[in-house]
């Protein structure tokens, strides 16, 4: 039951073996019993998700499957609205917020007829690196219960690692789909912006903001983003490119396929066991009969400054909307209507919130918008041109995701440098817009997964499906793959 | 060094309507200018002739034509989630004395 891939319910429903009602059950069943451990939903929707289960039988006892996830149980990150389902965005301010409509991808996989059995736990308002911010507690980590599950989608890894669903929606900002995915060993992709939709996604920093999937299998990636990718009228970001089918191109050869190895990477202050990881998997690919070749980000150093003055300065400004008066949390003893706003928004926002909040004021105030904001917005400039050059070169490179394997829970919650730190690998590639998929390359010596990180050239998610799906092959008889989480 | 003082910081807090505890401020304060001197690192980049990215899709302004349709949400749906309500409007604090 753990760990099954759509591609193996698409199996059983094909053959009538088992309806949905009879998964869905069983992983509402898994969920109680390893919730009170992990703590990977907000909220489990039982009644609404069994309803829509039983719709699903119909379907797949009439032959009239809508699509490959119909009938099969997903989570939603809390950060996306969904109709008449409290969307919290892990913070109080939004503890009792019904939204009047479904985001672009939540509709999207509705109409395919996918299974919503639950709203995933993240940090508040999606800042963080490991689920600490939540106003809901710590999503805990399926390998280990004394670490973190990673940030902030860590709900929706641990939830898909821990067997609670089968695929989950993500956000990724500067690594939430990617960090998180690598940390409890699933796989997880930042598609190019502008490929998925973002309408009634609670918006962090929306310059960057991407939404993708977080599954078990490349495969299982390439599935759900044949349905929710493409062009949305209600996102004016998205763009018109068709949607390739990308499940066709899974088994193309990667032989005389250049991937790049990024010099600079060497010098972040990477874990040995991942660097040696990595180098295995370098290994494969050349057996495979890809080619390496070294590339420079020279600015890729700056990426973590750019990424925490452009990211907050944009938080700043996208969470000026929650005042207390047209939704979420309202102060009740307030003297007039300024006062109202200060209470509402200090009792509402939590200390992380506050930070990027503070942070992005002062980084778009007058006297300091060209010393910082504007400078961050031209090292930007500098480091999509880094990017853009080494693709000239290679189809794709290959990374680290994270500096480390997962972190205890408590180890970096006191110094918000260093847990911004984690974003290291992940936030460049959202300053550059490019798609990036996260996979397990193997575990370090505390049975803990290791995540690497295949980055793409703008919209050719393809090619890096196509890659993570040939590793994922020619590895499948790996001892590390066999390692099962605790619970 | 840039230092954030925490004056500024209580002036911040008025900028973004955020209200503050002193135990807030002075670890904001503390925060912040370490935040600024991590960033200083970028005063090393030469970016004289760069121009900035603010979006990194190549759209420019997307347009549609102004075609009016009738939703269907109702104006029920849209107040029902404000905190403090009057039947068909949202109450709020005075705003004028």
């Amino acid at each position: 039951m753990q760990n099954i891939t759509i591609k193996e319910l698409n199996k059983k429903f094909e053959q009538k073996k088992d309806n949905s009602s009879f998964y869905v059950k069983s992983f509402l069943k898994r969920i109680d019993e390893v919730e009170d451990n992990i703590n990977a939903f907000v909220t489990v929707t039982a009644p609404e998700g069994l309803v829509s289960a039983r719709e699903s039988d119909q379907r797949i006892e009439t032959n009239k499957r809508r699509s490959k996830v119909d009938g099969v149980p997903a989570g939603i990150k809390d950060v996306l609205c969904t109709r008449n389902i409290r969307t919290t965005a892990a913070s109080i301010m939004l503890d009792t917020f019904i939204p009047i409509f479904d985001a672009t991808v939540v509709k999207k996989l509705k109409d395919a007829g996918c299974v919503i059995i639950g709203k995933n736990n993240c940090d508040a308002w999606a800042h963080g690196a490991s689920t600490e911010n939540s106003d809901y507690g710590v999503a805990k980590n399926p390998w280990d219960l004394s670490r973190v599950s990673g940030g902030s989608s860590g709900g929706s890894a641990a939830a898909v690692s821990a067997g609670e669903c089968v695929f989950s929606i993500g956000s990724d900002t500067g690594g939430s789909i990617r960090q998180p995915s690598a940390f409890c060993g699933v796989v997880g992709l930042k598609p190019t912006y502008g490929r998925v939709s973002r309408y009634g996604l609670i918006a962090m920093g929306s310059s960057l903001d991407c939404v993708g999937p977080i599954a078990n299998t490349s495969e299982d990636i390439a599935t759900v983003m044949e349905i929710i990718a493409g062009h949305d009228e209600k996102d004016a970001t998205t763009v018109e490119t068709p949607v390739p089918e990308y499940s066709e191109g899974l088994n193309n050869s990667i032989k005389g396929k250049k991937i790049g190895w990024v010099s600079e990477f060497s010098d972040m202050g990477l874990d040995r066991e991942i660097t040696e990881a990595l180098a295995k998997a370098r290994c494969e690919y050349e057996k495979l009969g890809a080619e390496f070749i070294e590339i420079n980000l020279p600015h890729a150093k700056y990426g973590i400054s750019v990424y925490y003055l452009i990211q907050p300065a944009e938080v700043s400004s996208n969470l000026g909307r929650y005042d207390g008066i047209k939704y979420g949390f309202s102060a009740d003893k307030s003297e007039n209507l300024i006062d109202h706003y200060f209470k509402s928004r200090d009792k509402g926002l939590g200390r992380e919130a506050k930070r990027r909040i503070m942070l992005g004021t002062f980084v778009l105030s007058s006297g300091y918008y060209d010393a910082y904001y504007n400078k961050a917005m031209k090292v930007r400039t500098l480091i999509k041109e880094d990017f853009a050059k080494a693709f000239e070169k290679v189809d794709c490179i290959l990374a680290p995701v994270t500096p480390t394997t997962a972190f205890r829970i408590g180890e970096k919650d006191q110094d918000p440098l260093q847990m911004y730190m984690a974003d290291i690998f992940t936030a460049l590639v959202n300053l550059s817009g490019n798609p990036a998929l996260s996979l397990p390359c193997g575990h370090d010596n505390h049975k803990l997964p290791i995540g690497m990180q295949i980055i793409g050239r703008n919209f050719d998610e393809e090619t890096i499906l196509n890659f993570g799906h040939q590793y994922e092959k020619a590895t499948e008889k790996e001892t590390w793959r066999n390692l099962k989480t605790v619970l | 060094m840039k230092e954030i003082t925490k004056e500024q910081v209580r002036e911040l807090a008025v900028l973004a309507r955020l209200g503050l505890t002193e135990q807030e401020v002075a670890s904001l304060a503390k925060e912040m200018t370490a935040f600024l001197d991590y960033f200083q690192t970028l005063e090393e980049v030469d970016t004289e002739k760069v121009i900035p990215t603010s979006q990194v899709s190549d759209l420019k302004n997307v347009l549609r034509e102004d075609v009016r349709r009738v939703s269907k949400i109702t104006l029920n749906d849209k107040l029902q989630n404000a905190p403090s309500r009057e039947k068909d409007f949202i109450r709020v604090k005075k705003v004028l004395e």
